[in-house]
């Protein structure tokens, strides 16, 4: 073309992106020969292990690649945003009634020897279709209608994955709250909402005193910030919950049968929220103060909801639907199944120490001992076998790749562009956190693959490509312009 | 927007590095920190202990032990552990060669892939004395380890294919009964144990452990609390009498046949003797000794005594004459000639030399062939019926009521059911009209199309004396926790009224206590004060000389004890047969036995060569 505008490929991909993408399926690659080497050293490339299938599926995710990068105009993945969207949420809906039972989840098409889950797609096509109504010009986050829409686009996809017992590639759609926050969204909506999944998980796996305790903590808290000093009110405030947390402990050492002994907290803890929340109200409208009187309305809001969910857990809840949550969210071992694999998983991990035990040196992981060592595991195998620095070095890539993600997507001057590479980059930081966090026991398990490192063509083809549409949107953008 | 939009992707920025933060300030807490991952650093972390629970005790009818169980050692081998060791030292520590181990070795290591991480038993059942010198060299041998193993003890000898064995599952075995094995269980194969595999198996169990650097068990994964105890198995009690059997199994002894047995009133299996069976010696290590016990041309682990379909001879006239009074074809009064034999044509049945003509009574105690001849013949052309071909299966019907002809259904899981000949059958030989009553006049005799196991005659000598009916034997009793099936308590009547075996058990008695001379069979059987009742049979075999058969039961009264013994080619049945059975009789109601030369006869008498052997 000769245009002086157009830049070559050199300079028009982001090549530090693509770098980090090839750094991280290669890590996978090699990790997953080793999570499955055994004792007959077999060939990285023997097709009948999973290393040799996976560097079957690397070639193909890298000529999609290229086809993603050269060969589709960007223009047709925002124009044919909505028919693909439906597409596959027709293929979501169809395969929980044509699959096979896998672990209790119906979400996977077999064809033959090839499987693929349509709920590794679909993360695509919504963040597609949400950067195509985000980024129309009349669109404002704040307005009902908008806001409904959006709400809609994030919410069937997800409920039908819940449908078909994905909790974790349903979970991943949350992270879509960080690109609607980065819109315009209150962050005071998501912070209320984040403390009311952590109010309800605190009062199932803590107790509903904790819960209570912590509320009334956080809404101390947020107060003090905002009004910027403490001041008297806020230091009885302090005292006071310093006094309830070591309530419990000290009634319990009264002795037994004694008066002190006969005090419940709770009681005490309910009678001293009350006060505050009239001690709120009337301050916040004598001081015109709204933030306490929000404040007040999110601590009622609080107190409803912990009990709440206690009373519905206990009372209405059938036992197996009881003891799902409480599997999920980790308060029962299932002594065969969830405890144990974590339990195993941060024993690989562990026993990593700083530099790992070298390269097919691991012993725990390829034991056999944790599960799905190849595919949602395989964080363990990088943990045993290069240790922490190991670990630190994947994480950052990982953070590094997100990071160049929504920089990128700042300096996108299309808004399109820039949505769609918050959606990418929240796919990308829900996955890590949700499969870090279970092989290191901070998250319950949750079976969600790790991106690009996860032995499985249907994940890696899904991130590939996820993350080249937005390399090839940003690339056309510095073609031009 | 944009200075906005910026805040809020600042905020979401340091979010994502919090979070960063987060999971990698786990991370260096796990794997730095912590030290309680690094316990298990170098080891493989968790060890699968297998409990195996003791396989339930086998009791007899008086509460003696007759199968328990000892402590051996299986020498376990995890190929992947094992670093390069001084085989010698560990071959003449095991007792075995260092050229076994090190075939072993190469085994392994070709199979590497297939094993994994898997534990392989190396060596089976070594005692515990050579186990402990093991123990205290373990330490040198990271990889291998020992596991207790409780194998059967046989402190009787109650005869192999009575008790039957236990052996290491197979392939065919685990997917036979899905889910309940993995390979390097046991379980019952033949006999008691295989009939009560899932009363004797009891529940695996595991111990999960936590190792050291140096492969030794360090502490128990959770203190336990993930651990699995094995369950027991149930103990079952036999209605075999230990003593009796060892003695039946004496008489047996160099004979090829059965000797069966039963209390009348309970249908409880007081012995049951298989000979030549496998020997208990043998049992407990039974793959060992496979191949000896397989190539036995007398095959010791066919089970004759429940499996193999006889002709019954002569004892099967006792049936017919039943069968004849009851139809009314018979009387006590009619007498029937016999000129050696009886004689259609210019054919003869022929028989032995006696006067002539007999009464019922007397036939049965002489063993007339004759008299039994027009029995038959009485029975088939009755004008009740249509025809010889409804005549016959009303016989059948008949004899099958005496649990004939089909499986009696014994708790024996291999028991057969023998033969009976229905008009069908003859149609199809002959064509219908095509025979008549003297084509088939063998099975008059016992001989022909009739097949009856030991078990089965044994039975018939029950009926016989509980005068009509009789309980299905069986070897195991109910106890705490065994269950048996209901069906065995229930009476099962044969078609023919009490009062018309009174007649025939007459017979029965004279045929043993008439005296010598007289024309009486068993004479040799006769016990003063037992009042044994019995009947001789002397039954062609296609293979040699005859079997020699003897059923019968005491006291006549109040009977206590049915007997059968059948030896194969061992002639009359007054020789062989007759003499075990009333042995046995009289050691189990008189606790000894008063007869030295006969018993002595019979123990030292060799008929193995008699008998031409299968291949």
């Amino acid at each position: 073309m000769g245009n002086f505008s157009d830049r070559g490929v050199k300079q028009s991909i982001d090549w530090k992106l693509v770098i980090s993408y090839l750094l991280l399926i290669l890590i996978g690659w090699v990790n997953i020969y080793a999570s499955i080497h055994s004792s007959e050293p077999s060939s990285i490339f023997d097709f009948s292990v999973r290393s040799g299938k996976q560097f079957v599926w690397i070639l193909t995710a890298i000529g999609l690649a290229l086809v993603i990068l050269f060969a589709v105009n960007p223009r047709f993945w925002q124009s044919s945003a909505l028919p693909l969207y439906l597409f596959v949420l027709v293929l979501l809906v169809v395969v929980i009634f044509v699959s096979k039972d896998v672990k209790g989840s119906h979400s996977w098409f077999e064809f033959g020897p090839v499987k693929f889950q349509p709920a590794e797609i679909s993360k695509i096509t919504t963040s597609l279709l949400l950067a195509t109504l985000m980024s129309q010009t009349n669109y404002r986050i704040t307005r009902l209608k908008d806001f409904m829409m959006t709400a809609l686009i994030i919410g069937v996809p997800m409920l039908v994955i819940l449908a078909e017992s994905e909790t974790g590639s349903a979970l991943v759609y949350v992270g879509f709250l960080f690109v609607m926050y980065r819109e315009g969204f209150s962050g005071w909506w998501i912070f209320s909402l984040i403390m009311a999944v952590a109010l309800f998980i605190l009062t199932l796996t803590a107790s509903a005193y904790v819960s209570l305790l912590v509320l009334v903590g956080v809404i101390l808290a947020t107060s003090i910030i905002i009004q910027g000093n403490v001041g008297v009110f806020g230091w009885i405030n302090i005292g006071i919950l310093a006094v309830l947390c070591a309530l419990p402990w000290a009634l319990g050492k009264a002795p037994e049968g004694s008066f002190l002994a006969g005090i419940k907290p709770m009681y005490i803890l309910i009678g001293i929220c009350v006060i505050m929340v009239a001690a709120m109200i009337v301050k916040g409208y004598r001081e015109r103060k709204r933030h306490l009187s929000i404040g007040a309305l999110g601590l009622l809001a609080g107190i409803a909801l912990v009990f709440s969910t206690e009373f519905i857990f206990n009372n209405i809840l059938q036992d197996h639907q009881r003891k799902r949550i409480e599997v999920l969210l980790g308060m029962k071992e299932d002594p065969s199944g969830v405890g144990y694999n974590v339990n195993q998983s941060m024993i690989a991990i562990g026993s990593g120490g700083l530099t790992g035990k070298g390269f097919l040196n691991g012993t725990q992981t390829t034991f056999g001992f944790v599960p799905e060592q190849s595919t949602d595991f395989i964080f363990c195998t990088v943990g045993e076998e290069w240790g922490f620095i190991g670990c630190l070095i994947v994480i950052f890539l990982y953070v590094f790749m997100i990071w160049r993600i929504i920089v990128d997507a700042e300096k996108s001057r299309e808004s399109f562009t820039r949505i769609y590479g918050y959606c990418v980059a929240a796919c990308i930081f829900m996955h890590l956190f949700i499969n870090i966090g279970m092989t290191i026991g901070l998250m319950p398990v949750i079976g969600i693959p790790l991106p690009l490192l996860s032995y499985g063509g249907s994940s890696l083809w899904a991130f590939t490509i996820l993350i080249f549409i937005f390399i090839a949107l940003y690339r056309q953008e510095k073609k031009y312009y | 927007m944009t200075t906005e939009g910026n805040n809020r992707s600042r905020v979401l920025l340091i979010g994502l590095l919090i979070v960063a933060a987060v999971l990698l300030g786990k991370l260096f807490y796990i794997q730095i920190v912590d030290d309680k991952y690094k316990i298990n650093a170098s080891n493989n972390s968790m060890v699968y202990d297998i409990i195996y629970p003791t396989r339930g005790i086998i009791y007899d009818r008086k509460g003696e032990i007759i199968v328990s169980n000892k402590v051996t050692y299986d020498i376990l081998v995890t190929p992947r552990e094992v670093t390069p060791f001084d085989t010698l030292l560990l071959a003449s520590v095991l007792e075995t060669t260092p050229e076994f181990i090190k075939e072993k070795m190469a085994e392994y290591s070709r199979n590497k892939k297939k094993i994994g991480y898997q534990s392989m038993v190396m060596l089976k059942q070594i005692k515990p004395e050579t186990y402990m010198k093991f123990a205290e060299i373990q330490y040198n041998f990271p990889g291998f380890r020992g596991q207790v193993r409780s194998i059967r003890d046989y402190p009787v000898n109650a005869g192999g294919n009575l008790l039957g064995y236990v052996s290491e599952v197979d392939q065919k075995y685990i997917e036979d009964h899905p889910g309940e094995y993995r390979p390097g269980d046991y379980a019952g194969k033949t006999g008691i144990e295989a009939a009560r595999e899932k009363d004797l198996r009891g529940e695996k169990g595991y111990h999960i452990y936590l190792r050291n650097s140096r492969n030794q068990i360090e502490k128990r994964y959770k203190e336990g609390e993930m651990d699995k105890e094995a369950i027991p198995g149930h103990d079952i009690v036999t209605t075999i009498d230990a003593e009796l059997q060892q003695y039946g199994q004496e008489l047996m002894k160099n004979k090829v046949g059965s000797l069966v047995a039963i209390e009348p009133k309970t249908g409880e299996i007081l012995s049951l003797v298989s000979s030549p069976g496998v020997d208990v010696s043998m049992l407990a290590d039974i793959s060992q000794h496979y191949n000896e016990i397989i190539k036995d041309p007398h095959k010791p682990m066919f089970n004759r005594a429940v499996q193999a379909p006889y002709p019954p001879g002569s004892v099967f006239k006792l049936v017919n004459g039943l069968i004849g009074l009851q139809e009314g074809v018979l009387n006590m009064d009619m007498a029937y000639p016999c000129y050696q034999g009886y004689h259609f044509g210019s054919h003869k049945l022929g028989c032995h030399n006696h006067w002539s003509p007999l009464r019922l009574e007397e036939a049965i105690m002489m063993s007339c062939n004759g008299f039994f001849c027009y029995v038959l013949k009485n029975i088939l052309e009755n004008k009740k019926y249509k025809n010889i071909d409804e005549a016959l299966d009303k016989w059948n019907e008949y004899v099958q009521s005496f649990g004939f002809g089909h499986k009696l259904g014994s708790d024996f899981p291999a028991e057969l059911g023998g033969t009976l000949p229905t008009s069908k059958l003859y149609n199809k030989r002959y064509g219908k009209g095509g025979w008549k009553f003297t084509t088939i006049i063998s099975i008059s005799i016992g001989q022909g199309e009739v097949g009856v196991t030991p078990l089965q005659i044994a039975n018939l000598a029950a009926i016989m004396a509980n005068r009509g009916w009789y309980k299905i034997p069986h070897i195991v009793k109910a106890s705490e926790g065994v269950e048996i099936d209901p069906k065995y308590n229930e009476r099962q009547y044969t078609m023919v009224d009490t009062t018309n075996f009174q007649k025939v058990i007459n017979g029965m008695w004279r045929a043993v206590n008439n005296g010598p001379g007289t024309g009486c069979t068993a004479w040799v059987a006769e016990v003063p004060g037992l009042d044994i009742c019995g009947k001789t049979g002397t039954a062609q075999n296609p293979r040699g000389a005859d079997n020699s058969v003897f059923i019968c039961f005491a006291p006549k009264d109040d009977p206590k004890i049915a007997v059968a013994a059948y030896v194969e080619n061992a002639g009359f049945g007054a020789t062989w047969a007759a003499p075990i059975a009333s042995l046995l009789i009289e050691k189990y109601l008189n606790g000894e036995t008063s007869r030295p030369d006969l018993e002595k006869r019979v123990m030292e008498g060799d008929l193995m060569s008699r008998v031409k052997t299968y291949n």
